[in-house]
This record gives C-alpha cells, structure tokens and sequence, in this order.
C-alpha cells in the first residue's frame, strides 16, 4: 500500500502529473517524431516501416542542401566573429565610459533583441532594396554579404549583453592592479579585461553562432536565389513536400543548435568564478 | 632633516560639491610607517588613491621625491598600493601574480624567478608559486599581494585597510608581520586605517581625518596625549570631556571653571588662549583616581594642585571588571556621568569600590588636556 503524498510531493498528486505530462507531449512529441521518422524507411512520412540511414546520405548528397548548408557555417562563421569583436567593444565601452547619449545607445543596441523578426526581416529588405543594393553575382563569399550584414545586426546585441552581464562582476581594483604594478592602457586590457570577460565571450560567440546558423525569417527577406541558407532551403523542400529527408536534414541542424547552445551556458556559469574575490 | 619623500600641498578632491580631502598639507619621511586614521568616508581613500595616481586633486599638489607628480599616471609613479580586496589576479598562478610587475618592466626572465622567489620567502610564501589564488586563504592572499608590490621596490608602499579583511586572530598576526616586514625591506609605509588600535600599534607617525580636513599629525603617543582637538580625543580612545571657561591663564598654570564638573580645573602650564574663552578638558579614564569618601569630610588634595581644584565627588554608578583593570562610571554633582579606569594592581582592589559608594574623583595638573576646538 502507498502512503498519501505528503505536502511536497506534487508530482504525485494526479492534476500535477496530467499537467507535466501533457506539457512533455506537447513540446517534445514533434521534436521525437521529427528525428524518429528521419530513420523511417519510407518516401511518405506517415507510416512506420523500418530502420534506414538513407535519407541521412540522401541529404548529405543533395548538391543544393549541401550548397545551402555550407552557407549557412561560412555566414554563420564570419556573423560570430564580427559580433563578438563589436558586441565586446560596445559592451566594454558601456560599461568604463560615461558620455552624452549613453542612454539612447543602450537602448538602440537592445532594440534588435526586443524588435520582431518579421519588422526586422522587411527592414532588411528594404534597406537592401532601396538604401544598399547589394550587387548581385558577386563571387563566393561576398555574396552573402546582405545577409550577414543583417545577422550581424541582431546578434551581436546578444553578445554585448552577455559580455556586460560578466562585465558588472569584475573587479575595477584588478584594473588598477595592474596599471599599479607598471602596465598601460592596452596590457591592462589584455593581460587583465580579457581573461575575465572570456567566458562570455565564448558564450557569445556560441549564442550568435546559434541565432545565425537558425534564422529563418530574417534570412528569408534577404537572401537571393543564389544564396539560399540551410532553414529557408528546409523551408522550401517542405513547401514541396514533407520527406524523410527534411527530417533529416533538420534532425541534423537541430542536434548542432542545441550543441552550440549547450556550450554556451556551459560557458557562461564557469564552475569556479574567482573574480569577484579577487 | 632630509627631504620629505612625500609632500602633501593644500590638496582638495571635490566630487560634485562634496569636499572628500579638503585641504590637506602634510609630509611623510623616507622610512616612516605613516598612517591615514579616521572615520569611514572621511576621504582616506580618496587621499592615497590620489598618491598612487588612480586620482586627481582638484587644487594642490603631490611631490613624490620632490618631484610634482600630479600630471604622472599611475603606471609610471615610483609608488606601488596593495588594494583593500588585495586584487590578486585570478586568473594568474601566485609566482605570476608576483612577477607581473617585472614582466611589464621588462626584466630578465632568469633575475625575475631569483626575485619572485625572494619575494614570496620575504611574505613566507615560499614554495606557493605554483598555486592558484583560489587555493589560497585570504591572509596569504594578501601576502601575495605584499609580495607584488614589495618586489617593485617602490619607494613608498600604500597600504589600503590591510587588515581590515582578515578575522581578528589573523589580523593580530598580520599586524606583527606588517611591522616586522616594514623594518627589514626599509621601505616608506603608508597605511589606510579606520581603526585606532592598528593606528597606533603600527605607525611611527599618524594623521587624523574628519570629514576630509586633516585634524592632527603626531606621533601615536602624541596623539593620545597632547590631542589638539575635540575631535581627536574623543577618537583615539576614550575621553570624558569638560566644557569651561578660561578663568586663570598665567604663563606657568591656567585655571577652567566647568559649570557642569562643578570645580575648578588646574593646568600645570600656560595656554596662548583668550581669558574667558570656551574651552574643553579632557581627562583620559586611566588618569582619574577613586579615593573613598564618607559624608562630612574634607576634599583630598592634589599635591601639584590648589585646594578646590582637580577633586570632585561622586557615587559610583556602575563598575566593569576586566580582569587586568577595572572601568567605572561615577555620577558627578550635576548628573554627568564620569569614566575612571583602575589597574587592578593586586588580587583584591577590584573589591575596594563597589557600585553606590560614595568617592572622591582627583586627577594631577599634568594629567589633562586642554583643547580649544
Ligand atoms: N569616485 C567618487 N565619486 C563620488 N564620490 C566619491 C568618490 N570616491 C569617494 N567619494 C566620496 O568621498 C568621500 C570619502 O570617501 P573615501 O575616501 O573612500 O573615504 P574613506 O576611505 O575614508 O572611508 C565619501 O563620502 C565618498 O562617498
Ligand atoms: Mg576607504
């Protein structure tokens, strides 16, 4: 016989296990079935009918997924590097500086955090359209210029929040540390700043390696027919049809994300953290 | 005398409309062990920060070596500062720690392990180089920090609350070692200080702050002393105050009548103040006498003092026995409350005064200070 759940035990009281339970389907269940019917051995995704690798080697062999997936990493790539340099900088000049219009940029850098996708996505198109026309045939990889150009623009804000949050736990005495003990300007920032702010800047680098490698809406307004990236290329298979194959190819783009943002939260709360006892 | 190696001239810091050092002269000798004594906020800080150059004064000037150092950053001044939070680099082993200063300037590797190691041995870290900070408690985290500034050479060290981190056995221990290490390396100390017993148990020489103005630099027994302000004696120990007139002011006694101590107050020397002046007694506890007294009799009388003088009565209030001496509180004619300390010189006196009874209070001509602010 089992005893009555005590006060705590929520999850064995029946409502909260219906709750938990149903919220489990809810999310998980069309990510299981998504990866789980990528090793269906069957053209129609409907039915169960044994376990194959096919539509993994299919996809890896398909000329224009292959094309589309390795736009994606070059944008994704270039994107990261950029905005880490300048998400670190603006965070670091945010954070030592005051000067007029502090305020006002703060608040411009957190607008592509908080604007919609699709406002941004049709900005983007509109600036590429009117403002920039991004000439068309450039050779590889300029030609996805346009579109880094916008990732940049809303990942980079991630990676200054990230560097500040680090940023408000050092230690300005380490600073003055080291300016004491003989070191300028640029030593402090290197032996001393950097070191610190660098598990953030791993963070970061992850995070927009992540929001790049992803982005649909975005990307969808500015890509050309020749620079078609790994989502709007998912996007436009499905619009076809729903193939084991995109269920692979996204299977695969699923497992890299949540990798990468694995690694960043790893990252971002290192185990042992000293800074702030110096 | 020599060249001050520090000279302090008129220096004010403002921020905003706060005064946080409020013109500020003085001057540290080579070889001193100077501490800044004062409240918490009263610009301590503010003052070294602007000696290792992390600061500016608004008015003044800074000479270091005779040489104006206001304009010089903090990277290029012949001073080096161990930081209240020690700012020991986390991400350095403790010999990296120690060496940065040289890396920077440039030394040979081969003298900077001889140096590193004679640093740490000086701080008794010896053969922690390897070690991370965070494998370090916080007293030998600021050894560390010691061994970084002391390898520079510098020829002033700041020291910002050194002490104040630690827990009180350590701090102890550590006050001994600061001392100790400041004889053997010879180098100038300056030390940022809240607390009066480290003050005094440390320094050759202390200034004391309030509210950014400078209040008295003196010898820690001068201070105690001869203080020359309200301000100071009641900071440095304890103190009970009189407020009175100057009635006699000749050049070898002068006199204070104190309404509330209801007697006169003898001096044995002269002050250069105004007769009829508001001016202050103090009397440290320690140098009141307790004898008994029964109703009727005469008032004792001080050897060194005229009848009337230096003798009040009173009833014991409350008594605290500390085991080396005892404290009492002794209730005056006017209801002030009067603080005496007695050694207890043998197994027994703590038992000649006990609360209720009624005692003379008799100091010597030479026992108070007489201040005029
Ligand atoms: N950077 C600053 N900006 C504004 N006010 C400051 C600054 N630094 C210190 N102060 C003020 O100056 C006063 C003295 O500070 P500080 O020198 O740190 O005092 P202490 O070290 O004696 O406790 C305080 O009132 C403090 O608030
Ligand atoms: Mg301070």
């Amino acid at each position: 016989m089992s005893q009555a759940p005590g006060p705590l035990e929520y999850l064995r009281r029946w409502p909260l296990r219906a709750w938990v339970t149903g919220v489990a389907v809810f999310l998980y269940a069309p990510l299981i079935s998504l990866i789980v019917f990528s090793f269906n051995d069957s053209k129609r995704n409907v039915v169960w009918q044994g376990f194959t690798f096919k539509y993994y080697g299919k996809a890896l062999t398909d000329e224009s997924l292959l094309t589309a997936l390795s736009n994606s990493l070059t944008i994704a790539l270039i994107v990261t590097l950029v905005s880490v340099v300048l998400g670190a900088l603006s965070a670091v000049l945010l954070w030592r500086f005051r000067f007029p219009g502090k305020t006002a940029l703060e608040g411009a850098l957190s607008l592509p955090i908080v604007v919609p996708e699709i406002c941004m996505g049709v900005a983007m198109l509109v600036f590429f359209a009117k403002v920039l026309p991004w000439p068309v045939g450039m050779p590889w990889p300029f030609n996805l210029g346009a579109i880094i150009i916008s990732h940049v623009s809303f990942c980079f804000p991630f990676v200054t929040v990230v560097v500040r949050a680090r940023l408000a736990s050092f230690n300005r005495e380490l600073e003055e540390a080291a300016k004491d003990l003989g070191a300028g300007e640029w030593r402090t920032f290197r032996d001393i700043l950097i070191p610190h702010i660098a598990p953030s800047l791993v963070a970061g680098a992850l995070l927009a390696f992540t929001l790049s490698l992803d982005d649909f809406v975005i990307t969808f307004f500015t890509a050309g027919p020749d620079t078609v990236t790994f989502p709007v290329k998912v996007y436009s298979m499905v619009r076809f049809s729903v193939t084991p194959e995109v269920n692979a190819a996204s299977t695969m783009l699923m497992v890299l994300t949540v990798l990468a943002t694995f690694l960043a939260l790893r990252f971002q709360n290192p185990a042992k953290d000293l800074a702030e006892r110096g | 005398m020599a060249e001050p190696i520090i000279t302090i001239e008129n220096v004010t810091r403002r921020f905003g409309t706060l005064a946080a050092v409020d013109n500020v002269s003085l001057t540290v000798e080579e070889g001193e062990f100077f501490a800044l004594l004062g409240p918490s906020g009263c610009g301590k800080t503010t003052l070294l920060r602007m000696l290792a150059g992390f600061d500016n004064p608004t008015e003044g000037r800074i000479l270091i070596d005779g040489q104006d150092v206001n304009r010089i950053p903090p990277n290029k001044r012949p001073v080096n500062m161990v930081f209240q939070s020690y700012a020991v680099f986390p991400h350095m082993t403790v010999a990296d720690n120690v060496r940065y200063g040289l890396n920077i300037a440039g030394v040979p590797r081969k003298e900077q392990d001889a140096r590193v190691e004679e640093a740490l041995s000086l701080v008794q870290l010896d053969g922690l180089g390897p070690r991370k900070p965070d494998q370090l408690s916080g007293g030998q985290r600021q050894r560390v920090a010691l061994a970084r500034a002391l390898i520079m050479r510098p020829r002033v060290l700041l020291l910002d609350e050194p002490l104040s981190a630690l827990d009180a056995k350590l701090r102890d221990q550590m006050r001994t070692e600061l001392s100790t290490l400041q004889e053997k390396v010879g180098i100038t100390f300056i030390m940022v200080t809240h607390d009066q017993d480290e003050a005094l148990a440390l320094a050759t020489r202390c200034a004391v702050m309030n509210r950014g103005l400078l209040q008295q630099v003196a010898t820690p027994n001068d201070l105690y002393e001869f203080p020359n302000s309200r301000f100071v004696a009641d900071f440095i120990g304890t103190v009970n105050l009189f407020e009175g007139q100057l009635i006699v002011d000749e050049p070898d006694h002068a006199v204070i009548r104190s309404p509330e101590l209801g007697a006169g107050i003898y001096f044995d020397h002269g002050v250069t103040g105004a007769k009829g002046a508001t001016v202050w007694a103090a009397i440290r506890p320690e140098k009141i006498e307790l004898k008994k007294r029964t109703e009727g009799d005469t008032a004792p009388k001080m050897d060194d003092t005229p009848e009337g003088n230096n003798v009040v009565p009173g009833i014991i209030r409350q008594e605290v026995y500390l085991g080396s001496e005892s404290t009492y509180e002794v209730e005056i004619e006017s209801g002030r409350r009067v603080k005496v300390t007695r050694s207890n010189l043998t197994r027994w006196d703590q038992e000649d005064f006990a609360i209720g009874e009624a005692v003379w209070l008799a100091w010597h001509a030479c026992s108070p200070a007489m201040l005029q602010s």
